[in-house]
């Protein structure tokens, strides 16, 4: 009986190697099943990348989370006006350089931690400090003392972990004092980067990232790797966003084509982005349930000036090639309508949004071809968009440079990188070749966000090395406004000198494609597009 | 023959080192930097980059990356993820197990339907079975895994409602079936037309001959003479296949939503998570190591004339 012997050995080599290998067909012990509870929400958003702590999080994915388990002293409405949501009061004194900031007393964190000053001072120490490895440390700038815990040179360790200008008058009043007075400062606040702190977290920040503790309308229950996040309401929630759903089950999909054949199925409640291949027939399978809006967010081309052929480049070229691109017909046939055209560099909906008197963004093949020529043309005579392939950017790069094709004489190539880091790479070591698509998702709904940080001559996402002085004047006197209101007005002075300027060309805002099932009702969508969950109810 | 096993195990452990040298030396050469790409389309704190990538050991040149990533290794310690801070190991222990069973399932289907059909069609060369199965076995060869998956989708979840249209849990096997039949489906015809061929010519072999003329009745002659020896070009695809069904299945994978491997590795390298790769990859490529040992072994196994020592 050889044959038998044999299969004797060839069982216990299955059995070495499989164990070698560590795949022994272990379980994973998972007992996920595709039941929602009683009342719950479900909505389509990914795995998280990053551990759940407020300012380590800048993608959509965690930023759902982070919103439905914290509340900032401070959010936005629709109209992107700022409306008091933990804090009492943000008054600015001292030329907008003090900041006085009450909060609501008596507001406790799920474990039933009081939230005090304290609890956001210490929050925000930590979260500058260089040392802790903060993505959003950043945001922290302008603040008193910032230099200290977060130093601007490579390899510089902090001399302190606390920012001197940040200061605990009593458990619910606090100061913030800025190197500088900023009239909007107070907008930063809403966003979830700002958040407090229970005790808990400094034991141990990664195990609270895996579980964070909030002062928000939901509690966090689990994280189910790669599955799903459940949160259920927060029954002593004070605040003005108390839930209306007994919780949330964020879930994971592989792809946007998976959760809709969910959505369509019932097993998902909603999702925020369809894929392109259901996108011609959202309307017709969902109905009034098909959510169709803009919302904050640019997409433009940006021109590199570090480039010889660009450098010198007289901005009514720039103007030409904006006039060459067929904004409508290409958001409506190769997007599908799930793009809205530019009419400037701030979309309308954010404050200080305006409607310019131009028409640099429409377009009119005539004018363009006029504009380059008395610009003295583009150099070399051909342009290049440089976009990554990974993020379905390629139809539309396509279109774009045909539309400037057939209404110029310019030679316009798409540069396809394979992926977001490639494309990224170039821009940083200035490898672009003439223009690379830019995308950019307001930090806050002001019409500051989407000139500031993008053109200022030090603004660190300016990778088109746009400087002007100008420009900068511009900007500099909005920063130093005495109001929000003056604030807004000179931006608004300074979007219009950019139109002569042309440091980037706007193509169109975003818009949120998506749906909801028919368990659920009020679905609307706050400035950044997200659902504002608090809100939607079960059926 | 134990010494053979456990010569082929050892060496395995150079084809362990050499993959990850390779693997990693290729994931240092890909351009992009994944500290960098954390802050998304927003503002980038370079400063905070440098020190992220300093806490990581991420500045350091390439061999003592390498070397501390091997040391690490021999120690249990697959490395962290940059982006979650999850340990590796987490993540891998995550979508194997759901890797593992889809493509034990549809391994299973393979064997179970494809050898047998194999076997119908070559007793039976050239008559209107034979070839009505060799249509089927190119239809489903030419039709591409997402056609295929999305075709599943709609006809048995939208239009008969037998079963979900994707996988929420991945230990229920009902819901595994579907994947696992659109995995096997494209494989299915490869394992059914070698199955045809072997058997067709074996069937004129002397030993069947004999066989029969020794009176043997017919199901021994096919069951243990002819089937038998006929499964070594089977056994070889098959042993290729299993590392297959575990590594490609992106695509079906990314149809029904399932958590795996595949994803998990593409997803990866899309965000640079180097370590993440080097250990998925790495463990692949033990997979197809001790799949092709158990072929070598079944060899002798399945004929008598192949022995090993």
């Amino acid at each position: 009986m050889r044959g038998a012997k044999s299969a004797k050995w060839v069982a216990g080599a299955i059995v070495v190697a499989l164990t070698a290998t560590a795949c022994g067909g272990g379980d994973g012990g998972d007992s996920t099943t595709g039941g929602q509870p009683e009342g719950y929400i479900s909505v389509d958003v990914g795995e998280p990348q990053k551990p759940l702590i407020p300012a380590n999080t800048n993608e959509q994915l965690g930023s759902y989370v982070i919103q439905a388990v914290f509340t900032n002293l401070a959010e936005f409405d629709k109209q992107g006006n700022m409306v008091m949501a933990h804090a009492e009061s943000i008054e600015p004194s001292n030329g907008n350089k003090t900041w006085t900031i009450k909060i609501k007393p008596d507001w406790k964190f799920h474990n039933g931690e009081t939230v005090t000053a304290k609890s956001y001072v210490d929050a925000w120490n930590w979260y500058a400090n260089i040392e802790n490895n903060q993505q959003n440390s950043f945001w922290f700038e302008g603040i008193e003392g910032y230099e200290d815990v977060h130093p601007s040179k490579e390899g510089a360790k902090p001399t302190s972990d606390k920012m001197s200008g940040l200061k605990v008058v009593d458990d619910n009043t606090f100061t913030v004092e800025l190197t500088e007075g900023i009239p909007y400062w107070n907008y930063k606040l809403g966003y979830y980067t700002f958040a407090a702190l229970p005790k808990a977290f400094y034991k141990d920040p990664k195990a609270f990232g895996q579980k964070p503790i909030g002062n928000g309308p939901y509690k966090f229950e689990k994280w189910d790797h790669n599955k799903l996040i459940k949160v259920s309401a927060y029954k002593d929630y004070k605040g003005p966003n108390k839930a209306k759903n007994k919780g949330i089950l964020f879930k994971n999909y592989t792809t946007l084509e998976a959760a809709y054949q969910d959505l369509l199925s019932g097993n998902l409640d909603l999702i925020r982005q369809v894929g392109p291949k259901d996108l011609p027939k959202l309307n017709s399978d969902l109905g009034d349930r098909a959510i169709n809006e803009p919302y904050a967010a640019v997409q433009s081309i940006v021109p590199t000036f570090y480039n010889k052929e660009l450098k010198d480049i007289d901005p009514k070229v720039i103007q030409g090639i904006s006039m060459a691109i067929d904004r409508k017909t290409i958001t409506e046939k190769t997007l599908q309508g799930s793009r809205v055209p530019a009419e400037g560099f701030a979309p309308k909906s954010v404050k200080g949004g305006q409607s310019l008197d131009t028409d640099v963004f429409t377009y009119n093949p005539k004018k363009a071809k006029q504009l380059i020529k008395e610009g003295g043309g583009l150099p070399g005579g051909k342009m290049w968009i440089q976009y990554n392939a990974d993020g379905g950017h390629k139809e539309w790069v396509t279109a774009v440079c045909n539309s400037i094709n057939n209404a110029t004489d310019i030679k316009c190539v798409a540069d396809a990188k394979p992926d977001f880091q490639t494309a990224l790479d170039a821009r940083d070591n200035n490898k672009v070749k003439s223009f690379y698509r830019g995308g950019w998702v307001a930090d806050y709904p002001l019409n500051v966000n989407f000139m500031h940080d993008l053109y200022g001559s030090t603004a660190e996402a300016n990778d088109g090395q746009f400087r002007d002085k100008e420009i900068d004047a511009l900007f500099k006197k909005g920063d130093h406004a005495k109001t929000l209101e003056e604030s807004i007005k000179a931006y608004q002075e300074a979007e219009k000198a950019l139109v002569e300027k042309m440091p980037a060309i706007p193509l169109w805002y975003y818009a949120a494609n998506g749906g909801h099932s028919k368990n659920v009702d009020n679905v609307e969508l706050d400035f950044r597009g997200d659902f504002i969950m608090t809100d939607i109810t079960v059926k | 023959m134990g010494r053979y096993v456990a010569r082929r195990l050892l060496q395995m452990i150079p084809v362990f080192i050499g993959s990850t040298f390779l693997i990693f030396s290729m994931m240092f050469a890909l351009p992009g930097d994944p500290v960098k790409a954390l802050f998304g389309e927003q503002h980038i704190d370079p400063v905070q980059v440098a020190q992220i990538k300093q806490n990581l050991g991420l500045d350091q040149p390439f061999m003592v990356q390498y070397w501390d990533y091997l040391t690490g290794l021999f120690q249990g310690d697959f490395g962290t993820q940059i982006a979650s801070q999850r340990p590796v190991a987490d993540v891998i222990a995550d979508a194997f197990p759901v890797t593992v069973r889809l493509a034990l399932f549809s391994f299973v289907f393979l064997v179970a339907v494809g050898i047998p059909l194999g076997v119908i069609a070559g007793l039976r060369p050239n008559t209107v079975t034979d070839r009505t199965l060799l249509f089927v076995a190119l239809l489903l060869v030419s039709v591409p895994s997402f056609v295929l998956g999305y075709f599943a989708q709609y006809v048995f979840a939208f239009q008969l409602g037998w079963t979900e249209p994707n996988v929420q849990d991945s230990t229920n096997y009902g819901q595994l079936l579907l994947p696992a039949i659109v995995l096997a489906a494209l494989s299915l015809a490869y394992v059914t037309r070698l199955t045809r061929t072997s058997v067709a010519e074996n069937l004129r072999a002397d030993y069947v001959r004999t066989a029969i003329a020794k009176g043997l009745p017919r199901h021994r002659v096919i069951g243990v003479h002819l089937v038998r020896n006929s499964m070594i070009p089977v056994v070889t695809f098959l042993g290729v296949e299993i590392g297959t069904l575990m590594a490609g299945a992106v695509v079906t994978e990314g149809v029904f939503n399932v958590q795996g491997v595949g994803r998990t590795v593409f997803q990866a390298l899309i965000r640079r998570e180097g370590s993440t790769v080097v250990g998925i990859v790495t463990l692949l490529v033990l997979v197809y190591l001790a799949a092709s040992l158990i072929v070598d072994l079944l060899y002798a196994v399945l004929d008598p004339r192949i022995r090993y020592a």
